[in-house]
């Protein structure tokens, strides 16, 4: 574990201040370059018919007029021609923030591309550009030198494209949960302040607490997300001195319809997994989305771990994948909520997981370790999206590919109980 | 007869785009007369609307011409301030009945190509006495607002890295010109100083007060290496003038110009990595063949001066000197009203203000006073041949339209 330094106590006279947010309009094709950004990955546009590499996002090709352009990964360099420092802004998000750097890079691919640059780049040099969101929750570029080894989270202008947990306070809502100790040693060593952990029925102990109760800047914390009044009362404690929550809270049965004869695990899995992250959404949901610009202390990001059957359900896990698809969907209208605010919804899809719930299920399952690694390396990079596991990679490469397919392959095929 | 097979091309042998293009001259502009060029005073900021100062600019066109808007039966408008009208509506908002009616959202080349449309219009029959407006008002939050709206490409690719609008996009050619070709700051201070000493004469300037080098040099940065006086200052205002024909005109006993070369480019030069030229380069030939004049025959360049780099790039494209000699050439010369380059002599937008969509209006009302010998305190001695160019719209990187005329003198 790394050294972790204490961040100044905020002054409570000062005012916070309100959230401003970059210039957020966007044509519908440019959302292409959002949804990649979201996944950390530099994609443009490709003329399927002559191969020109689109920009700015089009709706035909600038050479044939193709209407059909598909986005693609592109190698993500170039030659930055010429460079400023935005001094004067009429938009008050960048006004707040004083001089910009900005530049005009010609990529290897071909197109010219205005971007952001990082503070040690200038004109004339060879440069890579990296996809990232800002806090509009837009997908923009940033170049940065060769090679440069300088994280994002180090230049003043380009933090706000990562939800870096550097210095950040940081919920994980269940202690209970497997991946818990794997999530809060790979928080503290990425320089996480504080690890405040949530748990439920204190009375019923688990084998877990000792160990992370033991560890320096872990607290835990009550927390029982079936319990209105307990993510009330945790809320109004903590909701206002984190930058991170990462709702880990996961309920699981296998089960393949028709099975048994009530509906007591499938309302326990809806209970947790839905309404669980509804409780916490509401009550949590406004404490973070008011701190977005609240000085050194910025509310940063809201990560929900949802199983990749969200997506559509694998047979044996019926009603968990139902529990998990409203769980998905409610994290994509907190996404829409908090847009404004700059609060980062980022949702890590993981695939069977390392644990008794998927003791049935064939190999390769994701280890609580790789998981938190993902997941820390996505706030570090300030994703939306993250698919961790390669089970998981192949599930949403076949989703996104046919979902007709994927759904008639997934339920008649192989990988459930 | 072309047929469509399983997704043939067209042709195995498609024309050649440079074919396309060189197969045809621009015919000339003869029989046209441009009359009447009036300024509305410009203001700081304005409570008025643009359909206002259109309105203004018309009448005192009108009443300069000595014509009732009766006599008018073809209008054309360029605003960024109108909308929700165009200048459909204002044909019923001013009371026009016309025959020929154009809209052009071209800013800074609003006025050559509303006045080449005009030209063919008359020359056509089309119609017979057009006026040609452009006007913008300017609240005290307009301009971030234009800036909000301005282009799909901008919205989604230069508004969201820093928000800097056009100082941002033009301080990025600025740099680029500047490490290419070895132009310095005092190189475009100096264009901005002559412009300040001929605003000193021109009756309507915003501008008021001389300008050292010393003080450009030393001013803020405000997207470096764009300074303070690099920038225009927005403001309301508007601007007009007539087209007829010559008869008409020398019937009427008006002065007039004529156009004696017109060309018009848009999207030029698209492989450019950064913009250090315009669209100009492709017809400047064309321009001078059709003048069957040399750029030392001009007696005065009217440049679209949104920032002095574009100047400069004008006074190489337009053939004034060779690319890269911009900075040379305006070291070897006086660019003030009685100087060896006389160079916007009412100041330019950069000392006058910059009215919008007016402002590409700006140069070619001034050089109409200037052919004509009516410019009083701004005159150019003996101007017989004057240059005016215009350069609009940064859609996203660069600047996309072009054109430039030259007019001379009509024969009353």
């Amino acid at each position: 574990m790394s050294s972790r330094a204490h961040m100044p106590k905020k002054d409570p006279q000062k005012r916070t201040n309100t959230p401003t947010q970059p210039p957020p309009q966007r044509s519908r094709a440019a959302l292409g370059l959002t949804a990649a950004a979201a996944e950390g990955r530099f994609m443009l546009q490709v003329c399927p018919e002559c191969r020109a590499v689109q920009y700015p996002p089009r709706d035909a090709c600038v050479d044939c007029l193709d209407t059909a352009l598909q986005w693609q990964d592109i190698t993500p360099t170039g030659q930055l021609l010429a460079d400023t420092t935005v001094r004067t802004s009429t938009n008050l998000y960048f006004r707040e923030r004083g001089d910009w750097r900005v530049g005009t890079v010609e990529l290897d691919a071909g197109p010219k591309i205005v971007c952001h640059l990082a503070q040690d780049c200038s004109a004339p040099e060879r440069v890579t550009l990296l996809a990232r969101l800002d806090r509009s929750g837009q997908g923009v570029l940033v170049a940065q030198p060769e090679n440069s080894k300088t994280r994002l989270a180090d230049d003043p202008q380009l933090k706000a494209l990562t939800s870096d947990p550097r210095h950040a306070r940081v919920l994980v809502t269940d202690l209970r949960n497997a991946n818990t100790p794997a999530l809060v040693e790979h928080l503290l060593a990425a320089g996480a302040e504080t690890v405040f952990v949530g748990e439920s029925e204190a009375w019923r102990k688990d084998p877990q607490r000792d160990a992370l109760a033991a560890i320096p800047g872990v607290e835990i914390m009550p927390l029982d997300v079936t319990d209105t009044n307990s993510v009330r009362q945790l809320a109004a404690e903590i909701g206002g001195k984190i930058e991170i929550l990462i709702n880990n809270g996961r309920f699981l049965r296998p089960a393949r319809l028709p099975s048994g004869g009530d509906t007591v695990f499938a309302a326990q899995e809806m209970d947790v997994n839905y309404l669980g992250l509804l409780r916490l959404a509401q009550g949590f949901g406004p404490a973070l989305a008011s701190r977005t610009a609240d000085g050194q202390r910025q509310a940063l990001a809201w990560v929900n771990i949802l199983s990749i059957f969200a997506l559509n359900p694998v047979p044996g896990f019926d009603t968990f994948a139902a529990s998990q698809a409203a769980a998905r969907s409610l994290s994509l209208s907190m996404r829409a909520t908090y847009q404004s605010s700059g609060l980062r919804v980022m949702n890590v899809y993981v695939g069977a997981t390392e644990d008794v719930w998927h003791q049935p299920v064939h190999p390769p399952k994701q280890s609580p370790r790789a998981l938190a690694r993902d997941l820390v390396a996505g706030l570090q990079d300030g994703l939306e999206d993250v698919v961790s596991g390669d089970t998981a990679r192949d599930l949403m490469e076949r989703f996104r590919e046919h979902p007709g397919v994927f759904e008639r392959e997934v339920t008649f095929g192989e990988w459930g109980v | 007869m072309i047929l469509h097979l399983n997704g043939a091309k067209q042709s195995d042998a498609p024309i050649e785009m440079e074919t396309c293009r060189a197969m045809r001259q621009r015919q000339k502009y003869d029989g046209v007369a441009l009359v009447a060029p009036y300024t509305e005073p410009y203001a700081r900021y304005s409570s008025h609307t643009a359909h206002w100062w259109i309105a203004r600019a018309l009448r005192g066109c009108l009443q300069t011409a000595g014509l009732n808007k009766n006599a008018l039966d073809g209008f054309c408008a360029s605003s960024f301030s109108l909308a929700p009208d165009t200048a459909v509506g204002l044909t019923q908002h001013l009371g026009l009945c016309l025959r020929w009616l154009d809209h052009i959202p071209m800013g800074g080349a609003s006025a050559i190509v509303a006045l080449r449309r005009a030209a063919r219009a008359v020359q056509a029959g089309d119609a017979e006495i057009i006026a040609c407006v452009a006007g913008d008002t300017n609240h005290t939050d307009s301009f971030r607002k234009l800036l909000s709206g301005f282009s799909r490409f901008a919205s989604d690719a230069a508004y969201p890295y820093g928000f800097g609008g056009p100082n941002m996009s033009f301080a990025l050619l600025t740099d680029h010109y500047m490490k290419t070709y070895g132009a310095t700051r005092a190189d475009f201070g100096k264009i901005c100083v002559a412009q300040r000493d001929n605003a000193l004469h021109a009756p309507g300037a915003l501008m008021t007060k001389p300008l050292t080098l010393e003080q450009y040099l030393n001013a803020r940065m405000i997207s470096d290496p764009i300074a303070l006086f690099d920038c225009v200052m927005p403001c309301a205002g508007a601007e007009a003038f007539l087209v007829m024909t010559t008869d008409r005109a020398v019937k009427m006993g008006l002065p007039f110009a004529r156009i004696s070369g017109l060309i018009e480019r848009h999207n030029a030069h698209t492989d450019d990595p950064i913009q250090f030229r315009g669209g100009w380069t492709m017809d400047v030939d064309e321009l001078y063949a059709m003048a069957e004049a040399t750029p030392e025959q001009i007696d005065l360049l009217q440049s679209y001066d949104d920032y002095p780099v574009i100047s400069m790039m004008q006074m190489e494209d337009l053939g004034f000197c060779a690319k890269g000699e911009g900075p040379a050439f305006v070291r070897r010369h006086d660019l003030t009203i009685d100087g060896s380059f006389p160079h916007n002599t009412s100041g330019g937008q950069i000392s006058g203000g910059q009215a919008g969509a007016a402002g590409g209006y700006l140069g070619l009302v001034e050089a109409i006073r200037q052919v004509t010998h009516t410019a009083g305190s701004t005159q150019v001695k003996g101007a017989k041949r004057a240059m005016v160019s215009g350069f609009g719209m940064i859609n996203y990187d660069r600047g996309l339209c072009t054109g430039a005329a030259i007019l001379e003198a009509g024969d009353i």
